[in-house]
């Protein structure tokens, strides 16, 4: 199990980045019945027989690691959301793309803490690949949306630390308005 | 406080720029790249990471690029951190916590010295494209 669902999210969104998609929409919502995470993307997709082998722990896509039988992204969700009474649905068509929900039970003791979202989205926005990203947060009272080209358009390159760390600060502010 | 908007983000970074350009006008003499595999995130590499990037940020070094990349086929010494730095030779450190990210910016970036026992040479062989 990973230590939060920011983690689940870092790998699956890694995952749409390595699936050469341009665009990802991740959608976060925590509420007090459940936390609900949506990240659809415009990459490669799988077929159904390559999906039902990306659930195997012993499975890893050929290419990226030839020599080796081990790809445990998308196991660990699986095997977290049958813990803590959660929900796993994929949806992928090659050429196409793929869109992966999770819920997670919020009252479940075993349900993981959600993290440091802002901390995470920018560290998403790092990767040397061309894609947007486009969050989409929202909490039972209150919502806010960003994309990694309304950033760039703002701040400019996000790859210049001083423009990261004002990212950071200001996602960790929407983050504190959802709190309030 | 009213919540932040791109326009005050916007502002708050001219801000910043008007002191970086006094401070540095060079171009990037570094990257440092941290493995966000299934791997680099279970052993901790996000707050490897933000070590990283905070550092950076407290000293002032703003010549540094930072990147995220996938998994670099060193599981086994996750966090790995690879570090390419002017006249210095391309390294990747393995088992890099927060605290060895930040001694990565004082000694590797700023003293130009090689953190030992902590160097795996190159990323495996079968990742390498």
């Amino acid at each position: 199990m990973h230590a939060c669902v920011c983690d689940y999210i870092t790998d699956l969104v890694q995952n749409s980045i390595e699936a050469q998609a341009s665009h990802i929409q991740l959608d976060v919502y925590t509420g007090p019945e459940v936390i609900r995470i949506r990240i659809s993307d415009n990459g490669k997709g799988m077929s159904n027989s390559t999906l039902s082998k990306a659930v195997d722990p012993f499975y890893s896509e050929a290419g990226k690691h030839d020599h080796r039988r081990v790809g445990l992204g998308l196991p660990l969700l699986y095997q977290t959301a049958e813990a803590v009474n959660g929900t796993v649905d994929i949806q992928s068509t090659p050429g196409k793309g793929t869109v992966i929900g999770f819920t997670f039970d919020a009252t479940h003791v075993d349900t993981p803490p959600l993290g440091d979202l802002a901390l995470t989205v920018i560290g998403l926005m790092t990767f040397s690949e061309q894609f947007n990203l486009e969050l989409n947060r929202e909490t039972q009272r209150d919502s806010y949306q960003i994309s990694r080209a309304e950033l760039v358009e703002t701040l400019g390159n996000l790859e210049e630390t001083t423009n990261l760390i004002l990212a950071k600060d200001f996602l960790k502010d929407q983050e504190q308005h959802l709190k309030q | 406080m009213a919540k932040l908007t791109l326009d005050d983000l916007r502002k708050l970074r001219d801000t910043k720029q008007q002191a970086m350009k006094m401070r540095n006008p060079e171009d990037k003499q570094a990257q440092i790249i941290v493995g966000m595999g299934t791997c680099g995130i279970a052993a901790g590499a996000k707050e490897t990471f933000n070590a990283i990037i905070e550092e950076l940020n407290d000293q002032n070094i703003t010549n540094v690029l930072v990147r995220q990349t996938g998994c670099m086929g060193l599981c086994h010494s996750e966090p790995t951190v690879e570090v390419v730095a002017e006249n210095m030779p391309s390294v990747i450190y393995g088992n890099v916590d927060a605290d060895l990210g930040r001694q990565i910016i004082t000694k590797h970036i700023i003293n130009k010295k090689m953190i030992d026992n902590h160097i795996c040479d190159k990323p495996a062989m079968d990742i390498i494209q």
